[in-house]
């Protein structure tokens, strides 16, 4: 593998709801000095309702991204930043594998698009990147600024640590902790850092979905958690985008920030702070000012 | 070519007087082989002279029957087609020994396992079994008369594991009047049964049945103790065993140690500093300390990581002042290896106990008030950490404990099996809690496992005491806090299964029921005594049923719970069987070897040493004869594993009861050449 080369499926979120994902990963790629190339034509991961639906058919849009992956240059691995890209990637790998009938189908449907057959891409996600291929020794040696903020909680989420265990552990992740607490941002132990974060609940059955994200910004601000670091742009937006609502419905009004760990760790290694997409947050805003020091925060996107 | 080296002549036809006897093994066979079918067949294969099925040929008149044959119709040579040589190949020699026959002059072929139990259809299982009775009536034409190897038995024995299992085997067989080497590698005997509080189902105090026994193993006159050792080399065979003991320094001599412990009280540390490793870290201890009250040699003990004197060669010395004239403290002291000799070897190494960090659910080193069994055992102890008061490391006492059962135990991703105790345990320990604090207790349990004596009537009494059991394996302990009742507490999130409900129980403390696993050097173990792991690492015993304490090395024994997981009354009777095993060996004086060793044939052997160098077991050397060096094989040693025999490049090393004539004959019997 040419040394830090890497091909980039972006997916919707980071085009969409998740633009500061993007934004603060490319930041941050750039300040490791790791070079991120967008997979050309690219297509739906297939995660979404595709899974539920049709598993066939999300294999499918997933193998033709792995198929052109591995066209476009087969010496790079496929990185995923949006925890449903990097799982349905690996799934589809996965159960090719396990799967001789499932295989064969693929490969059948790639090739009646000329496609090549699927073949061993590395799926990464940009956490375990970081951790595995830069590492905590030299991440550390390359702080800039110094944290001013307070505690953070780490926010994990479902989908990056199971079934597969390549990101972090399923049980207690520490990566993103331990990344952060390389360049000096302290963490708080909190327990519900694989619970759900409600996914498409929050649209479809409300008081569900808000709940189990009411549950998570309460227990993390009674953990001593100021904000919390998220590595899924679905997470972070029902975190961040339904805090009025939630506040509203408990009667105990919340304005939490809710950070992509890419926006915090790219800002201690020195990455420019408009750089990193923080003006695009909706809740906390006063905080994430502060602590940022970004001089003059658009009022865009709200 | 093998008539030019003279060896084997077979028999010409008509000097082979063959018997055959297919087995039913009531349906076991016969459900599945036509037994009559391949009698018949059998019948007409040359130097057959009778051939006959039976029910049960393993029975007395079964036997009978064969050594009626051998007299009427003057066999000299017996197939038999049944079940696996492990099992009754020895039955059928001693049958035929017993009818005045060379027992060697049998051959035995699995029609069991290797026919009925595996095959379906009937004809070709049929004429399968009738393939291999043809190979050994071709085979058995060439075998030879053979004479066992009498080796005889050194009567001195080694336990290994100074646990209530090793204790046990010790004090029965030094009771018998046999010496034994009691080898320990803490620096008290007692193992897991001394840190325990009461023992279920009756509640009678571990120390109180257990010390009177370590302090006999102390004081038997035929019972030489070492503590703080390690067996670190083992050589030999049945009878004659080599073994090297390494015993580590205890900085105390036992010969003048008077068990004052005053160096103890005199040691530059006024207050318990370092964690002490009997209680498990929950209390503290001196760098010179004695593990318990209770400790079996009641000799101090110095840990050089944690003294003064160790690490900085700077101290007082205040211990040595306050030994004074003894003199018994020896700072000098350097590990010692002891070299013996014994005919017999009891394994009883224990187990350990699971590490409940493996499973991060569960929290044990994220919550404080999250503790293993073992952790309560001491703290419910009266010489514990607490002197016997159960309370929260923040000295408060619970109100509610949870205890999880199956914990590393029946978990695919961990332990598969079930360690057998920790339901017992639960109870005893869910009893004694309820009794010292009054608290809520709650047991969290897949299934009741409670078959033994008095056990499911201790289960119908904690029922009746008011200990709640919630059938369901908890997803997690966790510290959030989703109402205001459950501030402050360890919340256990399980599934009822009676109830059908997800359920939350806040609760002060979390007991984790601990499994039970092999100890992590049971692999080095294991080789260096030479006998087999189950696959989860457990020591294997020679037969599930009916050799539970041998193993597939002759005169190596287990006890306890490095076979597998079991309770103190089990270990006991096992460790009482290994006793017995071992002194029905030295009693007998000496065992019998199959003769299935290798020879060299000396004119052939050209002294190249190529087998020496290939022999596992060093039974090879040189030896001149008239002049001419040639290899020879001492049968003592000879494990028979063929390997010289494969090797020798000359072909001039061969085996009894393996012959080439023998194989050849067998081979060509199978491939239908008749």
């Amino acid at each position: 593998m040419p040394a830090g080369r890497y091909l980039y499926f972006p997916g919707c979120s980071l085009r969409a709801t998740g633009v500061a994902y993007e934004e603060s990963l490319r930041a941050l790629f750039e300040r490791l000095q790791l070079r991120l190339e967008e997979l050309a034509d690219w297509n739906c991961c297939g995660a979404t309702s595709y899974m539920a639906i049709d598993e066939g058919a999300a294999f499918l849009l997933s193998a033709r991204n792995l198929s052109l992956a591995r066209q476009q240059d087969e010496r790079c691995d496929l990185v995923a930043p949006c925890s449903a890209c990097y799982l349905v990637l690996r799934k589809t790998q996965d159960y090719a594998v396990r799967y001789p009938e499932i295989r064969r189908r693929l490969d059948q449907s790639l090739a009646s698009a000329s496609l090549t057959p699927l073949d061993s891409v590395k799926v990464r996600h940009p956490l375990e990147v970081i951790y595995n291929d830069v590492g905590l020794e030299e991440v550390r040696s390359r702080v800039v600024n110094r944290w001013r903020g307070g505690r953070l909680a780490c926010y994990y989420g479902c989908q990056v640590v199971r079934p597969y265990e390549e990101v972090d552990r399923p049980h207690n992740p520490r990566r993103m902790d331990e990344l952060l607490e390389a360049v000096g941002v302290p963490t708080v132990e909190f327990a519900l850092k694989t619970k759900c974060c409600g996914g498409s609940l929050t649209g479809t059955i409300p008081e569900v979905g808000l709940r189990l994200n009411y549950i998570l910004l309460k227990e993390a601000a009674r953990k001593g958690a100021e904000a919390i670091v998220t590595l899924c742009p679905l997470c972070q937006f029902n975190l961040d985008a339904y805090q009025d609502q939630i506040g509203r419905q408990s009667g105990e009004p919340l304005d939490m920030p809710v950070l992509y760990f890419t926006q915090v760790l790219g800002w201690a290694l020195g990455a420019p702070p408009e750089k990193l997409g923080l003006e695009r947050s909706i809740s906390g805003r006063d905080l994430i000012r502060r602590w940022f020091s970004v001089r003059s925060p658009r009022e865009a996107y709200v | 070519m093998f008539e030019e080296r003279g060896i084997l002549p077979c028999p010409p036809d008509g000097a082979s007087r063959i018997g055959v006897y297919v087995c039913h093994c009531g349906s076991n066979i016969a459900a599945v082989v036509d037994v009559r079918a391949v009698a018949r067949y059998a019948a007409k294969l040359p130097g057959v002279v009778v051939a006959r099925d039976y029910k049960y040929l393993c029975s007395d008149p079964g036997q009978d029957l064969l050594a009626q044959d051998i007299r009427e119709h003057n066999l000299n040579r017996i197939v038999v087609a049944s079940c696996s040589p492990h099992l009754h190949e020895h039955t059928f020699r001693h049958a035929i020994a017993a009818a005045g026959l060379n027992p060697y002059l049998l051959q035995m072929i699995n029609i069991r396992e290797q026919v009925s139990w595996v095959h379906e259809d009937r004809r070709r299982a049929t004429e399968k079994a009738c393939d291999l009775v043809r190979a050994a009536v071709r085979r058995v034409r060439r075998h030879k008369p053979l004479e066992n190897l009498r080796v005889p038995i050194h009567p001195d024995v080694l336990v290994v594991g100074g646990g209530i299992a090793g204790i046990h085997a010790a004090l029965t067989l030094a009771g018998a009047g046999k010496r034994v080497y009691l080898v320990e590698r803490q620096p008290s005997i007692g193992g897991h049964m001394a840190m325990f509080d009461k023992t279920f189902p009756t509640l009678d105090c571990a120390a109180c049945i257990l010390t009177p026994k370590m302090s006999a193993v102390k004081a038997h006159p035929n019972i030489t103790l070492w503590t703080l050792s390690e067996v670190t080399r083992v050589e030999g065979y049945v009878g004659n065993y080599r073994v090297e003991v390494t015993r580590w320094p205890r900085y105390i001599r036992e010969d003048l140690c008077a068990g004052c412990l005053e160096c103890i009280e005199a040691c530059v540390y006024k207050d318990a500093k370092f964690p002490d490793e009997f209680n498990l870290g929950l209390g503290k201890r001196k760098p010179i300390y004695l593990p318990f009250p209770q400790a079996v040699p009641q000799v101090p003990v110095i840990d050089p990581s944690t003294c003064i004197q160790f690490k900085t060669g700077r101290c007082k010395k205040t211990c040595v002042q306050a030994c004074g004239e003894r003199r018994a403290i020896d700072l000098e002291a350097s590990e010692k290896v002891e070299r013996i000799q014994v005919g017999s070897i009891i394994v009883a190494t224990g187990f350990q106990a699971f590490d409940p960090a493996r499973m991060p659910d569960y929290g044990y080193g994220l919550y404080p008030n999250v503790y293993t069994s073992l952790e309560i055992e001491r703290l419910v102890n009266s010489s514990g950490p607490t002197a016997g008061e159960l309370l929260l490391r923040d000295g408060r006492r619970p109100s509610s404990v949870g205890i999880i059962h199956c914990v590393g135990s029946r978990d695919r991703k961990q332990n598969r099996w079930c360690s057998r105790v920790c339901c017992m345990y639960s109870l005893k320990l869910a009893h004694l809690i309820r009794e010292r604090t009054g608290a809520e207790v709650f047991n969290f349990y897949i299934d009741m496992r409670t078959p033994g004596k008095g056990f499911e009537e201790f289960y119908q009494q904690l029922l009746e005491e008011g200990v709640h059991f919630i059938r369901g394996r908890v997803a997690e302990v966790t510290d959030w806090a989703l109402d205001p009742s459950e501030e402050g507490k360890l919340v256990l999130r399980v599934e009822d299964t009676l109830l059908g409900t997800v359920r939350r129980i806040p609760v002060d403390m979390v007991v984790l029921a601990v499994g039970l696993e092999p100890h992590r050097d049971a692999e080095e173990v294991r080789r260096m005594f030479n006998i087999s792991c189950s696959k989860e690492g457990f020591f294997l015993e020679r037969h599930p049923k009916l050799a539970p304490v041998s193993t597939f090395t002759d005169g190596v024994f287990l006890a306890g719970c490095c076979q597998g997981p079991k309770d103190i009354p089990d270990t006991v009777a096992q460790a009482g069987a290994a006793a017995a095993e071992a002194l029905a060996l030295i009693d007998t004086g000496y065992v019998e070897q199959e003769p299935n060793t290798a020879y060299v044939v000396e004119e052939h052997c050209s002294g190249c040493r190529t087998c020496i160098s290939m022999c596992p077991y060093s039974a090879i050397s040189m030896a001149a004869q008239d002049g001419q060096w040639h290899a020879q094989v001492n049968p003592v040693l000879c494990k028979g594993c063929g390997t010289c025999v494969a090797t020798c490049p000359s072909g001039s090393i061969r085996q009894n009861l393996f012959e080439d004539e023998e194989i050849f004959e067998e081979t060509e019997g199978v491939m239908a050449y008749v």
